[in-house]
């Protein structure tokens, strides 16, 4: 007798088992979060510690580095899957590849994006912002990094298996991912600068819901296009 | 009489066709680009406020419309190539790549150049400016995607994909780059709203559409240079004529 999993069940299952094997090879989480402190740390050497200038930018260079660190584990999403022969068998399954690359997001993410979010307040008070805007910041990194991973779920299914895939997934998802950067870092600044972060962070829930709609499918598509 | 309209969705026929379109695109564009540039150098009126440099944007104007253009319609080729497989679409598609890419950058180059003597900066983060430079990192994206993939089929698939999601994500990156910079109150140029003399409006016409023509004559050149490589092993590639000889 076999249970058909209900959506839900499936979607756990997925997130799960993402979590299980990611906490058995700790190292792949800390690398990217570690990238994520380094470059960041690496702006005030570069431009100079003076404080002012630091407050002005900490918003955008925190975001930038989110960025990027969120395309250093874009490879790895589908990779080992892919390489161990697990992908195949997800894609014969008769359950929904949809919900299972959704699942496979929203892990990733909880792998490479919420980290960023829960460190973040520590790099931002290195750059001497102040509270309001911190909060503002975690909150805009929380609406936003869910988006870097969908976008580029959709970038990792269609490099997948290519020789150079990692440096080609971030030229092909980066410029899909500027206005969340923009709206982003814009969140920020409108707080530092005495203005309400509302519309900023509304516009960035927007992308997420968008995202969230259309882009398993779309990445699940990508995968289809890949394995054949 | 019942007309086949697929006829020419067959590479092996549209090779034929193409060639013998591309002299009726390739000679009408170099004769537009020699009017409309003459007009433009010669009979259009110095500008009051811009002097001479205005001129470049005989050349900058055009290049930029066609940059967006061409664009949507590659994505749109790429679209038509995923839905309904035709193979031959997908190769339109990403024949018409390079020439985005290159109107995407002659618009950017030109319009650095004429930026330096009015603004005074080879390089503002003008929102249209901004949004331009995404748009040449989407062409090159996508070539660079589909250069690194083997199989050609899954290349076209991939890069259609690709083609969609972004041009999907292009109205929302030009809204947001436009908002980020009037968030961020930098540099607010603004096309002065003066009518255009005649021979000025006359001139970029000519040229918008000689360009037009010259991305057709390229695209179908282009296309039939893809054809030739992918289907270099079948037979009505072997009895061509260029071929053989």
């Amino acid at each position: 007798m076999t249970s058909r999993l209900s959506v839900f069940g499936l979607l756990g299952l997925v997130i799960r088992r993402d979590l299980l094997l990611a906490m058995r090879r700790r190292a792949d989480v800390l690398t990217t979060l570690i990238f994520f402190v380094m470059v960041v740390s690496l702006f005030p050497l570069g431009v100079g510690p003076e404080p002012d200038m630091l407050r002005k930018m900490a918003g955008g260079v925190l975001w930038v580095a989110a960025l990027l660190s969120s395309m250093l584990s874009l490879p790895r999403m589908f990779s080992a899957d892919h390489i161990d022969g697990t992908l195949e068998q997800m894609m014969l399954a008769p359950q929904s590849l949809t919900v299972m690359v959704l699942g496979k997001i929203v892990a990733h993410w909880m792998l490479s994006g919420l980290p960023l979010v829960l460190i973040a307040p520590v790099l931002a008070l290195q750059f001497d912002m102040p509270v309001e805007a911190i909060g503002v910041l975690m909150l805009a990194l929380l609406l936003g990094t869910p988006v870097l991973s969908m976008i580029g779920a959709v970038g990792a299914a269609l490099t997948l298996g290519l020789r150079g895939g990692g440096v080609l997934v971030s030229l092909l998802v980066l410029p899909l991912t500027i206005p969340v950067l923009i709206f982003g870092a814009g969140a920020v600044e409108a707080v530092s600068s005495g203005m309400d972060a509302v519309s900023n962070l509304s516009l960035l829930g927007a992308f997420l819901l968008f995202a969230l709609v259309f882009s398993p499918f779309v990445a699940a598509q990508a995968l289809r296009i890949s394995m054949e | 009489m019942a007309i086949n309209w697929f006829k020419y969705s067959a590479p092996s026929t549209f090779y034929g066709l193409a060639g013998k379109l591309i002299p009726w695109f390739s000679w009408p564009a170099a004769a537009l680009f020699a009017v409309g540039l003459y007009i433009g150098f010669f009979v259009a009126p110095t500008d009051a406020i811009q002097s001479e440099a205005y001129r470049i944007i005989f050349i900058h104007v055009p290049a930029s419309i066609l940059s967006m253009f061409l664009y949507l319609i590659m994505a749109g080729y790429a679209a038509l190539g995923l839905i309904f497989k035709t193979r031959l679409s997908a190769m339109m598609a990403s024949a018409l790549a390079p020439t985005g890419a290159l109107f995407a950058f002659i618009s950017l180059w030109t319009g650095a150049l004429w930026g330096k003597p009015m603004w005074g900066a080879w390089w503002v983060w003008d929102a249209r400016l901004t949004s331009e430079l995404i748009l040449l990192f989407l062409y090159l994206g996508f070539i660079a995607l589909q250069a690194s993939i083997e199989d050609p089929r899954r290349a076209d698939k991939a890069s259609a994909l690709l083609a969609i999601v972004g041009s999907v994500n292009v109205p929302i990156i030009y809204y947001s780059v436009q908002w980020w910079n009037t968030l961020h109150q930098g540099a607010t140029i603004k096309m002065t709203g003066t009518s255009m003399h005649v021979a000025m409006q006359q001139s970029m016409f000519t040229v918008l559409v000689a360009c037009w023509l010259y991305a057709i004559a390229v695209g179908l050149s282009r296309v039939r240079s893809i054809i030739l490589e992918r289907e270099a092993n079948t037979q009505w590639v072997k009895e061509l004529k260029e071929v053989r000889e």
